[in-house]
């Protein structure tokens, strides 16, 4: 076995790498995890802008935006008193491609996509994918994708309309909306070909994961990064079909005069032909991947933040496998709980009944991860990196966020708040921010790995301290908003006397949305300059376990110049007693046998040298060798 | 040139802060080379301190803001939303507790345990006893909530009392349509085909039910009086939602809703009520008058339906019995507010369509109507 990978790296030194091979139709895992990252970004800021026009029409209605003519043409209409407002039809399609950029687009691509990418194969000790050509065709399908998600910002009739969630028959009838034309069937196409990347990429995962590991990989000692990439592709290969069948039907019913989601229907006085379709059959195919959506966006970002806050607080993660099975049992109850977006579709109530004792089952879960991310916190030496303010946010954000699911997950509750801003404020904290955090710990993390360069610290709290704050302040105040009643993706909200308050609330938020946008552009400025002129990264910055810091600082094509390390215990031996005594510092690194730890090891992990000697450790194996 | 100076002071300010960035790298990359520690410790203990003082700062303002915003509050008038309300007040102090007890530990943790030379992290990998604990508690209170609103929401959705007011409610872009039986009680059937400009909510002229039909600009109800919200939508989803009342349902085309509930104040004690609070009490621009004087039970619409969506407001006013009595009294039947030639030929139409003969009443050409007519009237003249 090792002697066949000597042979596979040694075939690779005679690859000649263009331009091309090497950055564009690349099929090496980590040049393509960077163009996921790097694109991931990009859509970042496109949809984090869009959110700030929108913002401010929220929190200064009236306003004049005639200073945004030159950007958005005919959006903007001029009003007889001369000023520039705009248009409400392209006010909801900000909404929804801001939605629908930042779920999809950001924080699956961009997240699981990049980190997916890079680290199953550096962690587990791999020289690649179990395909890299599926992985490079994963990458651009959805480059392809972007590019037609993105050309439908510019349509004459503007993009999707109906919301992320793009619920029929607004979003299959033209005559409803502008957007509903073209701007869907841009919508539609450029999601089903993300869909297709997100499956190639999500097998890809899964098989690696399964098939690829080093020799003394067990699923046991497997990083709880991998183990969260590994489930999130598993309810993604799971739950991306349904959208894209649902998808399917839609663009049946839109082009193909089929009335699967259409019934009963008079618009633009006319009385349309379809009939016996139902609406609420889209949403619940819909939610049935919206739903575990929502995890496939969270749980990278928990595993990254898992192996960050173990990492920075030089302590083991508490309750490895309770994490492992929280994720398992979080994994499985998201593909049960869809309709508790639907509490008041017009759904049989007791349908609701079922999915509220479902969906506040789990609660408990994800309760269960936060104690454990608290309880590593304890008695911990915490060095507060970059990547660890982030995850520290990450926890704080994901609790703030999450206890309100408890209120919305109650369908007696729900009645009240569905649909209002106190929807906006659960899932943005929960899942959009909570996520980005991940995504942004993960970057600070692994940026040295990467590029071979570290990122600047100081640029990196000023980065994190304005965003944590920043996003408190947008996010906090809509609480208030819903309580008080106020419906999302409404334009404006002086044609009613019950919410016509709030007006300086709403300015606020606005101005806290700007002002943590604003800093995203800190970060973009010490990612890119990180990248050619940031310190050279030594071999393993943060002291850390795991694999892919015994890599060379920037990992060639196979990753490993040699022969691929074996491993001999789990990744979060920090801080262990009498380590030192076995001449270790803080961390033994998981390639180093219990054999050659005997003062640390612990009565169970004694029982494992007898094994390792006669099995696993090769003969020209020394401490230092394993070291490195 | 005021738009070049800007440029200019704008360039000038990324110029400035680059350097500052350029020449603060400088002296930290000078600093670091005869560090100790693995980390900046000033740097780290500034990261605990802010971990602590900012959420002790946030919590202030939380509390300052929740006071002061206490009266803004929706006001409420139904009998369920009063159990709906308890229980979501009740879960609202269980979760800012849990709420509170995580972030303390998470912040405080941050805090007592950053870096110090010298001190030394404690393995300690797992703890079967505290994860049953925290499984437990959880599970428990949650189980808890779930059985409370699991009682609240089947007493909502159960079956409407029969004396119950039937009020119908259409949506459609961007308006609602009300309709309230006539003397006889009943509503008359619809359909989408038999929707023109003039009779938008596709009343069935054939039904005689339909002709008392009353189809007012505003929903009118009786304080105590159960009140049963027929809804339907005729192009894309709405949803009504009335925040006074605690009430929601989505309007699906092709599918009937409903919800039934009790309003509990009439719009003038509402008014008295509302008197009593400070932010109820500003002048209102719009009228020179405060701001209770004006208020109105509205109605929403919270599923995003396009352009309009934000506008399709619905008043309804909750009087007492007499009130309403008089209102009702003063309501002209739909079908004799049109007139009888549209009420004739529009029944051809339908019959036409009922027939299967047309799709919609509006494929129906006016001279086959006309023809219908004479015939019909032919019949009956050699029937005589």
């Amino acid at each position: 076995m090792a002697h066949a990978h000597d042979v596979h790296a040694h075939e690779h030194e005679h690859h000649k790498e263009t331009f091309l091979t090497k950055y564009i139709f690349s099929q090496d895992h980590k040049m393509i995890a960077k163009q996921f990252l790097v694109t991931g970004l990009i859509w970042a800021l496109i949809g984090g802008f869009l959110s700030i026009l929108f913002r401010l029409q929220l929190g200064f209605p009236g306003m004049d935006l005639s200073f945004l003519q030159p950007l958005l043409g005919k959006w903007i209409v001029i009003q007889k008193d001369g000023t520039g407002q705009l248009d409400p039809d392209f006010y909801l399609q900000l909404v929804t491609m801001h939605g629908t950029i930042m779920v999809f687009f950001v924080l699956t691509a961009g997240l699981s996509g990049t980190f997916s990418n890079f680290l199953i194969p550096l962690q587990i000790g791999a020289r690649d994918m179990a395909s890299g050509f599926m992985n490079m065709l994963s990458y651009w399908f959805f480059f392809l994708a972007s590019v037609i998600m993105f050309r439908s910002l510019f349509l004459e009739t503007g993009p999707a309309e109906g919301g992320w969630t793009i619920y029929p028959p607004l979003s299959a009838l033209k005559q409803a909306a502008p957007g509903s034309g073209d701007g869907m069937t841009y919508w539609l196409i450029a999601m089903a070909l993300f869909i297709v990347s997100s499956l190639l990429g999500g097998i890809n995962y899964i098989a690696t994961v399964i098939n690829m590991r080093t020799k003394g990989m067990s699923f046991s000692r497997l990083p709880l990064t991998i183990w969260a990439f590994f489930i999130t592709a598993i309810i993604g290969l799971l739950s991306f079909p349904v959208l894209l069948s649902a998808a399917l039907l839609l663009i049946f019913d839109r082009s193909f005069g089929t009335s699967f989601y259409l019934s009963d229907i008079f618009i633009n006085g006319e009385a349309l032909h379809h009939t016996g379709g139902s609406a609420i059959l889209f949403q619940h195919l819909f939610w049935f991947l919206g739903h575990p959506e929502v995890y496939i966006v969270l749980l990278p970002a928990l595993g990254i933040t898992s192996e960050i806050v173990a990492t920075n607080s030089r302590k083991p993660i508490f309750g490895y496998r309770a994490m492992i099975g929280s994720m398992l049992a979080i994994a499985v109850l998201s593909f049960i709980v869809w309709a508790h977006h639907m509490f008041v579709s017009g759904m049989n109530p007791f349908l609701g009944t079922i999915f509220m004792f479902l969906t506040l089952i789990i609660a408990i879960p994800s309760a269960v991860k936060s104690f454990n991310y608290i309880t590593t916190l304890w008695r911990g030496s915490i060095r507060f990196t970059p990547a660890m303010l982030f995850s520290i946010g990450l926890v704080s954000l994901f609790i703030s966020g999450g206890v309100t699911g408890i209120v919305l997950g109650n369908n007696a509750l729900d009645i009240q708040l569905h649909d209002t801003y106190f929807v906006v404020a659960h899932f943005h904290l929960v899942m959009g921010s909570a996520s980005f955090f991940g995504m942004m710990a993960g970057v600070y993390h692994w940026f040295p790995k990467m590029f071979g360069r570290m990122m600047d610290e100081r640029l990196g709290y000023v980065h994190f301290w304005l965003t944590f704050i920043g996003v408190y302040l947008v996010f906090f105040p809509m609480h208030y908003l819903g309580i008080a009643g106020f419906p999302r993706r409404y334009y404006t909200f002086t044609s009613f006397d019950a919410f016509n308050i709030f007006a300086d609330l709403n300015s606020f938020i606005s101005v806290a949305a700007i002002i943590t946008f604003s800093a995203q552009l800190i970060f973009g400025f010490n990612f890119f300059y990180s990248m050619f002129r940031g310190r050279r990264a030594p071999a393993n910055p943060w002291g850390s376990t795991t694999l892919e810091w015994t890599t060379p600082v920037e990992p060639g094509h196979g990753n490993w110049p040699g022969q691929i390390p074996y491993v001999y215990r789990w990744p979060y031996d920090y801080s262990k007693p009498n380590a030192d005594k076995d001449g270790f510092g803080d961390f033994i690194p998981q390639t180093v046998p219990y054999a050659f730890t005997p003062n640390s090891n612990l009565p169970h992990e004694n029982e494992k040298v007898a094994f390792e000697k006669e099995f696993m450790i090769p003969e020209d194996t020394t401490l230092e060798k394993a070291q490195a | 040139m005021l738009k070049l100076i800007l440029i200019l002071a704008a360039v000038l300010v990324v110029a400035i802060a680059f350097t500052i960035f350029r020449v603060a790298r400088l002296v930290a990359i000078a600093k670091n080379k005869d560090r100790k520690d693995p980390v900046d410790v000033s740097t780290n203990n500034l990261h605990a301190t802010l971990f602590v003082l900012l959420p002790l700062i946030g919590a202030a303002a939380v509390v300052w803001y929740t006071n002061s915003a206490d009266d803004m509050y929706l006001p409420l008038a139904s009998e369920h939303g009063e159990a709906t309300d308890g229980l979501f007040w009740t879960t609202m102090a269980i979760i800012i507790a849990m709420f509170v007890v995580t972030n303390v530990g998470l912040f405080a943790f941050s805090y007592m345990y950053r870096y110090k030379r010298g001190q030394k992290a404690h393995f300690y990998p797992h703890n079967n006893t505290l994860e049953a604990i925290w499984t437990a508690v959880p599970a428990i209170i949650l189980l808890v909530l779930v059985l409370n609103g699991w009682l609240v929401w089947r007493k909502v959705m159960s079956e409407p009392p029969k004396e119950a007011q039937v009020v119908e409610i259409m949506g459609h872009q961007f308006a609602w349509k009300v309709r309230y039986p006539g003397k006889d009680g009943e509503l008359g059937n619809y359909s989408f085909r038999f929707m023109d400009a003039t009779n938008e909510m596709g009343v069935d002229l054939t039904d005689k039910r339909t002709e008392d039909d009353i189809l007012p600009p505003e929903i009118h109800l009786v304080k105590g009086k159960p009140v049963l919200f027929k809804i339907r939508s005729r192009d894309v989803i709405h949803s009504v939602f009335a925040p006074h009342f605690r009430l929601k349902m989505d309007a699906v085309p092709g599918m009937p809703t409903q919800f039934w509930f009790t309003p509990t104040k009439t719009t003038a004690e509402m008014r008295q009520e509302l008197s009593q609070l400070p932010n109820w009490q500003r002048i209102d621009p719009k009228t020179g008058k405060p701001r209770y004087e004006s208020f109105n039970y509205e109605i929403a619409c919270t599923e995003v339906c396009g352009r309009g969506h934000f506008g399709m407001r619905l008043v309804v006013v909750v009087e007492t019995e007499e009130e309403f009595k008089a209102w009702l009294a003063k309501q002209q039947p739909w079908t004799q507010l049109v007139g009888e030639d549209y009420v004739q030929k529009a029944r051809v139409r339908q019959a036409l369509v009922k027939e299967g003969k047309y799709h919609s009443v509006n494929d129906v050409e006016d001279a086959v109507v006309m023809q219908e007519m004479e015939n019909a009237q032919k019949q009956t003249a050699s029937l005589k």
